[in-house]
């Protein structure tokens, strides 16, 4: 029963999601707002291996998004637009820098590793700024978008729906296996009680700091993805309040599996959506609703049917 | 030519530093002893200019501002606390973040709402207006003078509250263990309203007295936010000296880094790269510092907590 009810939230979002062109979600302004929130949503995943996983709250994670988009415009402006090649270019940049700047990190914890990760991700946002030769503070627009085998196909907003949406139900599928494996449950065992795992003979640096690395990856990826839907990158996209807005998705959907994350990501992409389109001055209700949601959701949005049942059971 | 800059952009970063101190303080003290993270203090600050700026304009002075705007920035901190904060005080750190950036989220649009997106401007009391001669040829404005004495005169009244009064050491003692000053009989829910609203009341001041140097617009109180965290973890949590020092510290490595780096550079490298490089160098010195100091004192400068 437990088993079936972690797989169905899932499903039933990832279904969702494939059905959503069919089912009045088709017009072009709707894609690309489901874009956005399935490649925040992958993003969110990595995130929240380091904070659900590995007890590692990170308010730096924009950086490492922000430099796999800057991976795809570093190949852009140099004419090179083969996703064979930008792909694994944007995740191996974003896994080198997550490896680098996470050597330094992961020997502090707690608010110190928040604090930290926010210095490196600020560096990160200032170099963005700086780099005129790719538009300084203006950003850059992209000629084009990702080309596969020399074919435009990404143009397409249908094919890369479906794009985003395979490459985020396959970085799911990669965080519950990882979790599952002896690896995550060593990173578990570290987060939940570091003294009783370093006494059975774990040392939890190198697992943290593989898992602050295939984080990365996973971000660089999200990045190249954003770069893609779109078509501009800017140093906004590193900006503290980004990496802020990605830890508050995680939160949000519950630090309890990673669905929680990209349940959160949906939920918070779409809610702001739909107060935008209700008054400009939507934040005056969402941040209310952060509010409440914190004071009355314990278990974030994934713990609420089990929070209701506890409630009817009394 | 160059020591006079020199001057001019260290008195700037010293007057930067004791306003971040401001608002650094009334954190450090809600961070040690309520070991609580209240992302909504830069607003407090957003507030006091918004107060000040506002109050100055409709009672014609600055000064009639300022003092309407303290109480007033009190009144704000402690309806905060008893809506939202005190429903946290018990709750991860995680949540704390979440809550307190939807205060910021509110608070930000409710000022644009209110005041309008465009920056105010308010005019500097006439009594501090016009500039001092420091050095022959070298002019600083006088109101910045001013707020460099009067943060320094509040650092120094803070220092001998926490540390000479009763209340100041209750709150020291809160600092390094909360639930001990609770079992020895003190009321310790009152203690944490009081520092959280004196820690407001702090931050508003900053506000006030940055808005007439400063354009107030939403949204600034973000900026100094972080700073203000980078310096609490670089004087170590709780600790009002640490705060005082690493304020000082952040304040001039901010001012001059992002002045003289550009320039400095110009002297290895062509013109424009090294405007570029300097830029941004400039801007990350700060975290550069944070990063080195935390590398070598996990703890910050002058850790509060014991053990």
């Amino acid at each position: 029963m437990e088993r079936l009810r972690a797989a169905a939230l899932p499903l039933l979002i990832l279904g969702l999601l494939a059905a959503a062109p069919f089912i009045g979600f088709g017009a072009g302004h709707e894609l690309t707002l489901l874009a956005r929130a399935m490649i925040l949503g992958m993003a969110a995943l990595g995130l929240w291996l380091l904070v659900g996983g590995a007890g590692l709250v990170s308010l730096g994670h924009a950086a490492l998004l922000g430099v796999g988009a800057y991976a795809v415009v570093v190949m852009d402006a140099a004419g090179i637009t083969e996703a064979a090649i930008v792909a694994p270019s944007a995740i191996g940049a974003a896994a080198l820098f997550a490896l680098l700047t996470g050597a330094v990190a992961i020997r502090t914890t707690g608010v110190h590793f928040i604090m930290i990760t926010l210095a490196f991700g600020q560096m990160g946002f200032f170099t963005a700024a700086s780099l005129a030769v790719y538009g300084g503070d203006d950003g850059y627009t992209l000629y084009g978008r990702t080309t596969l085998g020399g074919a435009r196909w990404l143009e397409d907003r249908l094919a890369f729906h479906y794009l985003c949406l395979g490459l985020l139900a396959a970085t799911l599928l990669a965080c519950r296996a990882l979790l599952a494996s002896r690896f995550g449950r060593v990173l578990r065992a570290t987060r939940e009680n570091p003294l009783r795992a370093a006494a059975v003979g774990f040392n939890p640096y190198p697992y943290r700091l593989v898992a602050y690395t295939i984080a990365g990856g996973i971000a660089g990826l999200a990045g190249a993805l954003l770069a893609n839907a779109t078509e501009f990158v800017a140093p906004s996209f590193l900006a503290w309040q980004r990496s802020g807005d990605l830890l508050f998705m995680v939160i949000l959907g519950g630090l309890g599996s990673p669905q929680g994350a990209l349940l959160g990501a949906l939920a918070m992409v779409l809610v702001e959506e739909w107060l935008s389109h209700l008054t400009e001055h939507w934040r005056l209700v969402f941040g209310p609703l952060l509010i409440l949601a914190v004071l009355f959701l314990r278990g974030g949005l994934e713990g609420l049917p089990a929070q209701l049942r506890r409630r009817r059971d009394g | 030519m160059t020591t006079q800059l020199l001057l001019v952009q260290t008195l700037n970063g010293l007057q930067f530093g004791v306003l971040l101190f401001l608002v650094a303080a009334g954190l450090t003290l809600v961070f040690g002893v309520m070991d609580f993270i209240n992302l909504a203090h830069g607003v407090q600050y957003m507030l006091g200019a918004y107060l000040g700026a506002t109050l100055a304009a409709a009672t014609g002075s600055f000064w009639a501002g300022l003092a309407l705007a303290l109480p007033a920035a009190l009144g704000c901190g402690l309806l905060l606390e008893w809506l939202v904060f005190r429903h946290l005080y018990a709750r991860d750190h995680l949540s704390q973040v979440l809550a307190t950036f939807g205060v910021i989220l509110f608070l930000n649009e409710a000022v644009r709402v209110l005041w309008g997106s465009a920056p105010l401007q308010t005019p500097t009391p006439e009594a501090l207006a016009g500039g001092i001669t420091l050095m022959p040829g070298l002019q600083y404005p006088v109101y910045r003078l001013a707020i460099l004495g009067a943060g320094l005169g509040t650092a120094a009244l803070l220092w001998l509250l926490v540390e000479r009064t009763r209340a100041g050491a209750l709150v020291r003692a809160g600092a390094s263990n909360a639930p001990m000053v609770a079992a020895l009989g003190v009321d310790i829910h009152r203690l944490f309203m009081l520092v959280f609203g004196f820690g407001a009341m702090l931050a508003g001041f900053a506000g006030v007295m940055a808005a007439p140097i400063l354009s107030v617009e939403p949204g600034m109180g973000d900026t100094v936010l972080i700073l203000a965290f980078v310096v609490i973890v670089i004087g170590g949590i709780g600790s009002v000296r640490g705060a005082f020092l690493a304020a000082l510290l952040v304040g001039v490595i901010e001012t001059l880094g992002r002045s003289l780096l550009p320039d400095l550079l110009r002297l290895v490298l062509a013109p424009s790269p090294a405007r570029q490089a300097g830029a941004a160098l400039g801007s990350m010195l700060v975290y550069m510092a944070m990063a080195l100091i935390l590398a070598v004192r996990p703890r910050g400068l002058f850790p509060a907590r014991a053990g």
